[in-house]
């Protein structure tokens, strides 16, 4: 037999990683974000505990604002795999209507989704959450360990970080503490569309090109989801061939120009891309080193 | 991805991605400084195998101008930059993880900075490695900093190093000077084992021979690096050696289906292979071997897979599965390499924690045969391991474990320590070989045993541990309560900080390491002694958490009553019946619990005295009350 192909290879490590946090977990958590990576790791999942069931329950930290299509692929996919779900809606943000446009990206996502996610871990008492968050994705996260430390506070102290050696994953947490596990860590964002394609994951299919209704806001295509997204003056939606690279809430994910309307055409597309993927997240730009800021605060 | 690529993506991209689906995985470390040119040379792979975005490119060309090295030109370096502190400082802090790919394999690249933090960060990056890239500046040559990253590298067991001799364009791409380099640097390699090294001269700024052939050095005639990169042989060693899956996990989802999840680490598996099960020994044979995509003819390292056997037997996670022909062996003391990882020293004879495998044990380690000069490669005595230091140790766990030789199996034969109060990795180690002791001294087994002394003594044997600051009235309550125990005609014994250290321990001082190994030492005689089927009252400072958990592990939960004897620090240095916290007030003593060295107060003592407000009498009949209440002594 040859040796192992790159994708075997991050199946195996990833499946490995897996089986280590629940085996030294007692509440563990997926967090599931109906994306892509969650799509990949949701799979590998499945194969890790085969032919047993997905030992623990997937969590959606919802922030009302994701796109339409998000939810329905969401319950299908919960229902066809019989996997449980957890969704947690902020109640202060439900109370106070926090969103993208009058409170801004960073308060929205701050409340909505790093407090939101804090409130859920603590409610339900999840001691170990894996995230699909991948190395490659952006320069902070190059550095984060597969297995990491967050305090009672749910602060991750990059200078704290556990040393990582071989395959060994020391999941030992004290009280209070969480860990937070990336089974994708070695992963890329052309490796994940590889392997959908080579396993046939079911995504969402905004990744895929099609005929929707954008207006154009500061340089980036806004995809007017539903009659919540206020239209400035002057403002009409144009139907315009667009998809997604990445997905979040809708105000805050930009389209991008494109005829992909497979995952074959989507590889190729990527093959000749030349803008990197969490470029169509408005949230990274607020400052530089933002996303080392919002890892610190407790963001995934 | 390279240009030739490009009209493939266009005319048929279904074949382009069957051939991108074979590649393999190549996992290295980059070794060097940022004076070698190590961020630009991994900057310089990133970019010219395309993978850096426009966007990424256009944030390059501001940072470039703005803090870059190089004037009006990119800077590669910037593009392996990661948090903002260290993009400040112009160093990196910690181990990071980049990704490339070309035609053949996909690379990850372990990137770990070359100051202080050196030892820690490399031997963690290198723990994964394949392959090393040592990087020299052409014009310094073999630093001593060279060395040390070879010796690292040879410790951590990485034996193929691709030499990247680099700024050659500033010694005017000079074949001499190569030359003399690359044996210079095979020669030193050769003294400490390693044989597999290919030299390749580069200019990492320039892009000579880094993935394209240079005409600057006509007289050189091997691969460019990304050649040697992409043809080294990958995992001919790990499928040639015996069998190893580990257990992590044991699937029941049913009544009908018990399986062992684990991932193959070395060797290779078939349905009807023999296996044996270690530590237990047992043996059986391979039923099936289990995947989401259908059962396997052939697993081999790296799989990850669930085993079922034909025979009902007792398996959980921690256990080793491995060949019948060539299986482990299985031992309780070792000698090992030690690197240290953490700010807080090792101290000798402190438990900690073994992970290794899937298996989590008891470890003490105890003083370093020596320590190792990372620099000039000596030996050096020493009494323990601060941070980033190396040293050879002799190790005892509290149960057997199966293992390998780290020199014949990484994943069976490297481990890490973890701390078991602030449960933080501290220290990884490599084992070369069993202790013969550990094979030869069995526990005796003795025909009259612990029960039989108790139940002729008409007591449970117990240890009762005071802890508190020097002065807190530990030892007049520990003497009350002996008292009270021989007006019943129990049998006790009372050890004492202070007489201890006039015989059993008198070779001890009081630094931490010391402070460590006397209660190590304690611990010890106290289970000793309620093997004996004493009551035995141990009275000390014992200011450490860790050891007085060492303490209550080495007898049975019911046997240990911690009594925290709690003072204030005004109070206790009032007291001062010793004349001790004077002396540390005026600097004629070192090291005085609560004054300049720290007390860590219990978090559940069985028993817990205010002695400020419950007189000594007081306190020892609560001792006698929770001892009757125990069971430990019939009830008044």
């Amino acid at each position: 037999m040859s040796p192992l192909t790159h994708l075997q290879a991050l199946e195996g490590e990833s499946i490995h990683i897996l089986r280590e946090a629940v085996a030294e977990s007692e509440r563990p958590v997926m967090l599931y974000s109906v994306g892509k990576d969650s799509s990949v790791m949701l799979h590998l999942a499945g194969k890790a505990f085969y032919p047993g069931p997905i030992p623990f329950p997937l969590l959606h930290v919802d922030t009302t604002w994701k796109f339409r299509d998000m939810y329905v692929f969401r319950d299908k996919r919960v229902a066809e795999l019989g996997v449980d779900l957890v969704v947690y809606q902020n109640p202060e943000c439900l109370k106070l209507g926090i969103n993208p446009f009058t409170h801004g990206s960073e308060l929205h996502t701050a409340m909505w989704k790093t407090e939101g996610l804090k409130q859920a871990l603590d409610l339900y008492g999840f001691d170990v959450a894996f995230g699909g968050a991948r190395r490659d994705e952006e320069t902070s996260r190059a550095k984060e360990r597969v297995f990491s430390i967050r305090s009672p506070q749910h602060r991750w102290d990059p200078k704290q970080q556990r040393p990582e050696l071989w395959r060994l994953y020391n999941a030992r947490r004290s009280p209070g503490e969480t860990v937070r596990v990336f089974p994708l860590s070695n992963w890329t964002e052309l490796d994940v569309w590889q392997y959908i394609h080579q396993e046939d994951i079911p995504v969402v299919p905004l990744y895929f090109a099609a005929k929707r209704p954008v207006v154009e806001r500061g340089g980036t295509l806004i995809l007017v989801d539903d009659d919540r997204m206020p239209l400035e003056v002057g403002e009409t939606p144009t139907l315009r061939t667009v998809r997604f690279r990445t997905l979040g809430c809708y105000p805050l994910t930009g389209a991008i120009e494109s005829e992909a309307r497979d995952v074959l055409s989507i590889i190729g597309e990527m093959m000749r891309a030349t803008n990197s993927e969490r470029q169509g997240r408005v949230i990274d730009h607020d400052a530089s080193g933002s996303m080392e800021k919002k890892k610190q605060e407790g963001y995934f | 991805m390279a240009r030739s690529s490009d009209q493939l993506i266009e005319t048929d991209i279904e074949r382009y991605l069957e051939h991108q689906q074979r590649k393999t995985l190549l996992r290295f470390i980059m070794c060097g400084s940022v004076d070698d040119g190590k961020s630009t040379l991994i900057g310089r792979l990133l970019y010219e195998s395309h993978l850096v975005f426009d966007d990424h490119l256009r944030a390059l060309e501001t940072d470039s101008k703005r803090i870059g090295t190089q004037g009006d030109e990119l800077d590669l370096a910037l593009l392996v930059d990661g948090l903002a502190a260290e993009r400040e400082q112009g160093i990196t802090i910690d181990v990071a993880y980049r990704f490339f790919a070309t035609e053949a394999r996909k690379f990850i690249v372990a990137d770990a900075p070359g100051h202080e933090q050196y030892t820690r960060n490399m031997i963690t990056g290198a723990s994964t490695a394949d392959l090393a890239v040592v990087l020299v500046d052409a014009r310094k040559g073999i630093l001593t900093q060279t060395r040390r990253h070879t010796y690292l590298l040879s410790l951590i067991g990485v034996q193929k190093i691709v030499l990247a001799v680099n700024k050659l364009d500033l010694v005017g791409y000079s074949r001499e000077t190569f030359d003399l380099v690359d044996a210079e640097y095979r020669e030193f390699a050769k003294e400490i084992g390693i044989t597999d090294v290919v030299s390749i001269p580069v200019s990492a700024l320039r892009g000579d021979n880094v993935t394209r052939r240079s005409s600057n050095t006509p007289w050189y005639t091997g691969s460019t690096l990304i050649g040697i990169l992409e043809s080294i042989d990958l995992d001919s060693d790990r499928r040639d050696s015996p069998f190893r899956m580990p257990v992590q996990w044991v699937n029941r989802p049913d009544s009908g289906f018990r399986g062992f999840a684990g991932t193959v680490v070395s060797g290779v598996l078939h349905p009807g292979d023999p296996v044996r099960l270690t530590p237990s020994g047992r043996q059986s044979t391979v039923s099936r071997i289990v995947t989401a995509d259908g059962d396997l003819d052939e697993a081999v390292s790296g799989q990850a897979i669930t085993v079922t056997l034909k025979d009902e037997i007792d398996v959980s996670r921690g256990d080793l599965l491995a060949s019948a022909e060539a299986p482990p062996s299985v031992a309780d003391q070792f000698e090992a390499h030690i690197v240290w990882m953490n700010d807080q020293e090792m101290l000798p004879g402190r438990s900690y924690l073994m992970k290794i495998g899937t298996l989590t044990v008891g470890l003490t380690i105890a003083h370093p045969k020596y320590k190792i000069n990372v620099n000039t490669l000596e030996h050096v005595a020493a009494k323990s391991l601060g941070l980033n230091e190396i040293g050879v140790c002799n190790l005892n766990l509290d149960r057997p474990v199966p293992y390998d030789r780290y020199a014949d199996n990484r994943d069976t034969g490297g481990f890490i320590v973890i701390d078991r109060i602030t449960n933080n990795t501290v220290g990884c180690g490599m084992l070369h070989f069993a202790l013969r002791r550990a094979d030869n001294i069995h526990w005796q087994s003795i025909d009259v045993n612990k029960a039989a002394h108790a139940a002729l003594n008409h007591q449970r044997p117990c240890i009762v541990w005071f802890t508190g600051l020097s002065g807190a009235g530990k030892s007049t309550i520990a003497n009350l309560v002996e008292r009270k125990l021989h007006q019943r005609g129990l049998h006790s014994y009372l050890l004492d900080g202070d007489n201890v250290r006039h015989g059993l321990n008198k070779d001890l001082g009081f630094t931490e390491a010391d402070r460590v190994e006397n209660i190590r030492r304690v611990a010890e005689v106290a289970a000793l002694m309620v093997d004996a089927g004493l009551i035995v009252l141990a009275s000390f400072i014992s200011p450490f958490r860790s050891e007085r958990l060492l303490a209550r592990d080495l007898v049975s939960t019911t046997e240990f009553c911690e009594v925290f004897v709690d003072v204030t620090l005004a109070v206790a240095e009032q007291r001062d019946p010793k004349g001790l916290y004077r002396k540390a007030r005026q600097g004629e003593l070192l090291n005085l619990t609560g004054i300049d060295s720290p007390y860590e107060p219990p978090e559940h003592p069985e028993i817990h005295v205010d002695s400020t407000s419950l007189s000594a009498e007081q306190a020892s009949d609560l001792v006698i009350a929770w001892l009757g209440a125990a069971g430990v002594i019939e009830s008044a």
